[in-house]
């Protein structure tokens, strides 16, 4: 098979059209995963200030800069805007939309229209989201447990409301992936000669179209309840509210594997070209990708060993947890055996990537402890669980968004980002995290427990550490953006192939040609960094005379 | 197990008492033992992955940006089964014996000592076999106690970290767990399920100083001392004390009863005597005042007053407050409410 020769096109993207409009209006996958990186990096930072605002309040032990009714809120307003405007939709919808077409040689995924849709419906739900709950001053913690929330059930009805509308913007990009990956595989692309990093967002889009019409279901049920009386969640009506947290897990539950699989599929793609050798173990990490999918739908329960379910149901959801442990214990091993006998280069993105394995491991190990029944009846809603997830999550997908944000800038604004302060980003996020969260697995193991807005006198230091630390780490995220942004004014003219990758995207130039692809190329094994040679005069690695 | 992880423990830093509070049930031998077992696989497991990745970054590192690494094997089905074992092999190890200690502190025995957990906006009941009730947790030392918890509003999360045990406290329902208690002492109990404004302070108190009535300080830091704890007596000092709790007022006026009511019933956690506002209006200067409600009438604080706003709290709010407080109905006697009027009438 021969290898594609590289496409130079004419117009790139961010020149093909002008005007805000030609951004309104636009059906290019490129332009709508730009837009919503603009969107969801704006609610990563809106969902940091609250997080720093968290922080600084427990850095002292009673009240230190707000009521406790105040930080009720910040805490539920930190969760809700992560997990929903930030962590579910941050790898899928930015990088994947901007990088899953061209990793197939396709102009555009299959449904062009639908994916704007789903970005003006993100748009819409985001909107929604954070106006209702700053207006109803929702307190309830981002779970919105009933019987406390039906206290407050216009706010949860709103605040449902809008994550239910951005579940559908979910829904369309799941659809949207799954339908591109199918039928638009370009010639000799196989399913097992996909780049990982599809077949992770492709296990990520069967969760979204499939778990989350179960939030749908949920609201419904609300709905019900509150409008017709019918005791459902809540016990003043004859309803059960444990019900609620089973609904409200069979879909979180899932969507933790939303967060997380897009991640490790960046991370094969960085381990991989930085190794400058095929990814070791190629269908175990895809098996283990669609196997995490298959296996989150049925452990929910292990968020509930102590809500009262029944005994048999807490042993049977601990076996079903520790299966879990395995897919994601081979990415890591695969990850290890791919920089074995490599050549690795240490640049920005591929630190972020050995901060993701360090981060990623302490998080998976602590579930472990989280799994085994009785050590989690006594770390469950403490500090510990708060630690874990955190690792899960932000160590999960904010190194390998950052990873892959570095990696991908160059394709797509034609920019090397600045090395020097990407370097430096990742020294600040990766010790800022591990500061702010390691002391919280002390915490919790001491009893120190979450949602908490006074503690005791002896829980003041590891506070204090970790609140130093979420500092660090807001400097690290700040650092991360100035890095890649100071680049669109000064930054070196990106080549089309500045790491010496692969896969398709690298055939076309930086930034890409608005059709990226004037004839869709033929797929050559994506992990194959052979045909490649580094060229002085750009920088970048450009195909072998041989071959070109 | 438990030898495995004590020899481990015991040659290296003594973790145990810096990961943990004290050991004051059974069950926190159990759970300890799983919890150093898990500790030190996954600090070994931590360690391997962290020496290979600097190894590998190491060793092989890019010299020039056209080293390309020689062709070797890109998979091997042995080897990737292979570290699945042991990886399947910690987990059945830990599901089983976290499984063990789980139905363990489910299953009292028949001869427990049953203690009743009630929650509520935000406060601890409890309630003991001769009808005596408490705000702070009393037991028995090396006795088997089985609690059994209900909750009057939503739902709450009784944790004890020296028991290493929570269960969760479920309106509508019973939940139960059981555990051996050890030797005497005192322990730290929490909320550990989100309940609102005082969640964090559930059931907490500030000491009161019974004969001067002011607030007790903590010597050391200064701070307001807290009281919010678990006291584990020895068997014969337990009955003497459930013998004192089982009739507060005995010997007491109206007043000095309202005072302990006050505090035993957990109205200090709102309500101030001091004229402070905390959840709810302080006591001080209410009696007879003139009360202005959200909905705009107003009302002279009088006997019916005071009755209406303990059973039925939603009724009457008072402006700039929220209606948040559960009713004390079946919880306080015609004859309880009576005291703390008269208890209220002391606070000009």
């Amino acid at each position: 098979m021969s290898a594609p020769a590289v496409q130079v096109g004419h117009a790139d993207y961010l020149k093909h059209a002008k005007g805000i409009l030609s951004w309104l209006y636009t059906l290019d996958h490129k332009r709508i995963g730009v837009m919503y990186m603009l969107v969801t990096s704006a609610s990563l930072l809106l969902g940091g200030v609250f997080a720093l605002m968290v922080r600084a309040e427990l850095f002292t032990a009673g009240p230190t800069i707000m009521e406790h009714d105040t930080y009720n809120r910040m805490f539920t307003l930190h969760g809700a805007v992560m997990v929903f405007l930030f962590i579910i939709p941050s790898i899928p919808a930015a990088l994947g939309n901007f990088v899953l077409p061209i990793q197939l040689g396709v102009k555009d995924v299959a449904f062009p229209r639908l994916n704007l849709a789903s970005f003006y419906i993100w748009v819409l739900g985001a909107l929604f989201l954070v106006w209702s709950m700053y207006d109803s001053a929702i307190d309830t913690g981002w779970t919105f447990y009933t019987p406390y929330s039906s206290d407050n059930a216009n706010a949860v009805s709103a605040a449902a409301m809008g994550v239910f509308v951005l579940g559908f913007s979910s829904i369309f990009t799941g659809i949207n992936f799954i339908a591109t990956i199918n039928k638009m595989r370009p010639k000799g692309m196989s399913f097992f000669k996909m780049p990982l990093l599809l077949w992770a967002l492709y296990a990520t889009s069967l969760i979204q179209v499939l778990a989350t019409p179960v939030l749908a279901i949920t609201l419904l049920l609300l709905t019900l309840e509150r409008v017709m009386g019918l005791g459902i969640f809540n016990p003043a009506l004859g309803g059960d509210p444990v019900l609620f947290q089973h609904f409200f897990w069979f879909y979180s539950h899932p969507a933790v594997y939303i967060m997380v699989l897009p991640g490790m599929g960046v991370i094969s793609e960085l381990i991989a070209t930085f190794s400058r050798k095929r990814v070791f173990g190629y269908s175990f990490i895809a098996f283990s990708s669609m196997a995490i999918a298959f296996l989150g739908f049925l452990v929910w329960g292990h968020h509930m060993f102590t809500s009262g379910q029944s005994k048999t149901a807490s042993i049977v959801f601990s076996a079903l947890t520790f299966t879990v442990a395995i897919p994601s214990a081979i990415k890591v091993f695969n990850w290890l055996a791919t920089m074995k006998g490599g050549a690795i280069w240490l640049t920005t993105p591929m630190i972020y990537a050995l901060s993701f394995i360090w981060l990623f491991s302490i998080g998976g190990l602590t579930g472990m402890f989280l799994g085994t029944l009785n050590v989690d009846v006594h770390l469950h809603d403490t500090y510990f669980v708060v630690a874990h997830f955190h690792y899960v999550m932000v160590g999960g997908t904010l190194m390998a968004l950052f990873g892959g944000m570095y990696y991908w800038w160059p394709k797509m604004f034609g920019r090397m980002p600045n090395e020097k302060l990407g370097r430096l980003s990742a020294l600040f996020t990766f010790i800022g995290f591990n500061v702010t969260f390691f002391p919280q697995f002390i915490l919790g193991s001491r009893g120190m427990p979450r949602r908490y807005y006074s503690y005791l006198p002896e829980f003041q230091e590891l506070h204090q550490i970790s609140t130093v630390g979420a500092f660090i780490l807001g400097l690290g995220i700040l650092l991360a953006f100035a890095g890649v942004l100071i680049s669109l004014k000064n930054g070196k003219r990106a080549p089309a192939n500045p790491w010496g990758a692969n896969s398709l995207e690298w055939y076309c130039s930086s930034p890409p040609p608005h059709e990226n692809f004037k004839v869709q190329p033929e797929a050559t094994d994506p992990y194959d960094f052979s045909g490649w040679k580094w060229d002085k005069r750009t920088e970048g690695y450009v195909r072998k005379a041989s071959e070109a | 197990m438990k030898n495995f992880s004590g020899l481990l423990m015991n040659s290296a830093l003594d973790p145990a008492g810096f990961w943990f509070p004290d050991q004051a049930s059974q069950n926190a031998e159990l759970v300890d033992d799983v919890y150093f077992f898990i500790y030190w696989v996954s600090v070994i497991s931590f360690v391997i992955i962290v020496a290979l990745m600097i190894v590998f970054v190491r060793k092989y590192k890019r010299n020039k940006p056209d080293h390309m690494p020689p062709k070797q094997s890109d998979h091997n089905t042995v080897l990737e089964v292979g570290w699945s074992i042991p990886v399947g092999i910690v987990g059945v190890i830990l599901f089983y014996f976290g499984a063990i200690g789980y139905i363990d502190a489910k299953t009292p025995p028949s001869d427990a000592y049953v203690i009743n957990v009630r929650g509520y906006k935000w406060a601890w009941e409890f309630s003991y076999p001769n009808g005596a009730t408490s705000t702070d947790l009393f037991l028995p030392a090396n006795t088997p106690v089985k609690l059994v918890l209900s909750s009057d509003d939503v739902i709450h999360s009784f944790f004890v970290p020296a028991f290493r045990l929570k269960q969760d406290v479920v309106p509508g329902r019973y939940t139960e767990f059981y555990f051996k208690t050890k030797e005497p002492g005192t322990h730290h109990m929490f909320c550990t399920e989100y309940c609102g404004t005082q969640h964090s302070v559930m059931g907490t108190r500030v000491a009161v100083d019974p004969d001067t009535n002011e607030p007790m300080m903590n010597e050391e830091t200064g701070e307001p001392q807290l009281q919010n704890l678990v006291h584990v007596l020895p068997l014969d000092e337990f009955n003497e004390k459930l013998k004192g709790l089982g009739n507060p007022c005995e010997g007491l006026e109206a007043s000095e009863c309202g005072k302990v009511l006050y505090q035993s019933k957990a109205c200090v956690g709102c309500h101030s005597v001091d004229g402070s506002k905390i959840v709810g209006p302080t006591f001080k200067g209410l009696w007879g005042s003139d009360r202005k409600f959200a909905d705009g009438t107003s009302a002279k604080a009088d006997e019916n007053y005071i009755r209406n706003s303990v059973l039925n709290p939603k009724g009457q709010v008072v402006a700039g407050y929220n209606p948040v407080m559960p009713t004390y109905q079946g919880k306080l006697s015609d004859d309880d409410i009576k005291a703390i009027i008269a208890y209220m009438k002391t606070l000009k």
